[in-house]
């Protein structure tokens, strides 16, 4: 019998499993097997899509009677809307208000595309750098350039922390500085660590299913995982989400 | 032989940043230790604070999340 350190290799070879856990984040084509380009439709651009389409049937077709007892889906769709709202008016204060529908799209969407990842044989989107890079890219040109356009040059205030000794001041503006411009960097592998992270142990787990000794504890613990998966892929979301929220704040008032 | 060594050397060294991991655990266990002590004390300004403990795992998660790209760094990019 193989031991278990070797246990994934092994087991492929022995019941025909073949598959190495990080199989499932191969970008393909849809149709055929050409070169990809950036036009070519793929499995990425099919499940982002379907997100979109699933996002499309929550916030649009359920909510569509407007019935005043709601429905299943409104009440989904009115608990979302909800929970963002109170969400970016905790965090930003009213006048972050303006900037809800961006935030709101970004929660329904890394929302949607995690749980959509989270059926058994489809392909998280958000589980990609590329993807998760350009949205946290994007919040941040957005925060920066709103940031200089609301309040100018005193918009590096943020980086000049004035409750502090002048001693300090110039060694915490460059902590200041060096944090701001990590913030993509965190924001975006946050997310893409996550959903890889978890999908890949799913898949490890799944691999030592094939060693009948152990196959009831690799399915026991691919039910717990994957319950704990569904939570994490909440939780990023709204960790996403609130991340924004704060950028924003601090881009609408620098003054700490 | 000596891009073996190399090799070798980014392999070991993306498991050694995996010991981040451990610091980002002691982080996130204590912001969610104090909050749950915190919130046992208080509870009725538990919720409020629910936010902000979020933001707080957020920030500790982080660094975990920067020896993970140390880790990514080594193994692809180097």
């Amino acid at each position: 019998m193989a031991s278990e350190s070797m246990g994934v290799e092994h087991v492929s070879e022995e019941s025909g499993l073949v598959f190495h856990p990080m199989d499932q984040f191969i970008v393909k084509p849809l149709f055929g097997d050409g070169p990809i380009a950036w036009y070519t439709p793929t499995n990425v651009t099919l499940w982002m899509a379907l997100a979109v389409l699933a996002i499309i049937a929550l916030m649009v077709l359920s909510t569509r009677k407007r019935a005043i007892v709601p429905g299943r889906g409104q009440s989904i769709a009115e608990l979302a809307y909800g929970f963002v709202y109170k969400m970016v008016e905790d965090v930003t204060g009213k006048d972050g208000i303006k900037y809800f529908p961006y935030i709101m799209t970004l929660f329904l969407f890394i929302v949607c595309a995690n749980f959509l990842g989270l059926i058994p044989g489809s392909f998280t989107t958000t589980s990609h750098l590329a993807v998760t890079v350009v949205m946290a890219l994007a919040v941040f040109l957005t925060v920066t350039v709103l940031g200089f356009y609301l309040h100018g040059v005193s918009f590096l205030k943020l980086f000049w922390i004035e409750q502090a000794p002048l001693v300090l001041r110039p060694i915490l503006a460059l902590i200041e500085v060096i944090s701001y411009f990590v913030r993509p960097v965190s924001h975006s592998i946050r997310l893409m660590g996550n959903m890889m992270a978890g999908h890949a142990v799913m898949k490890v787990f799944a691999a030592f299913a094939g060693l009948a000794v152990i196959a009831p504890v690799s399915v026991l613990a691919i039910s717990a995982i994957y319950a704990l998966e569904i939570l994490v892929s909440f939780i990023q979301a709204y960790v996403f989400a609130i991340l924004t929220c704060v950028y924003l704040k601090d881009a609408l008032h620098p003054q700490h | 032989m000596e891009g073996d060594i190399v090799q070798m050397g980014a392999y070991i060294g993306a498991g050694l940043a995996c010991t981040g991991m451990g610091g980002a655990a002691v982080g996130v266990g204590h912001v969610v230790g104090n909050y749950l002590s915190g919130a046992l004390r208080n509870p009725s300004a538990a919720g409020g604070q629910m936010a902000t403990m979020f933001i707080g795992i957020a920030f500790s998660e982080a660094l975990g999340i920067f020896s993970f790209l140390v880790a990514l760094l080594l193994m692809f990019a180097v």
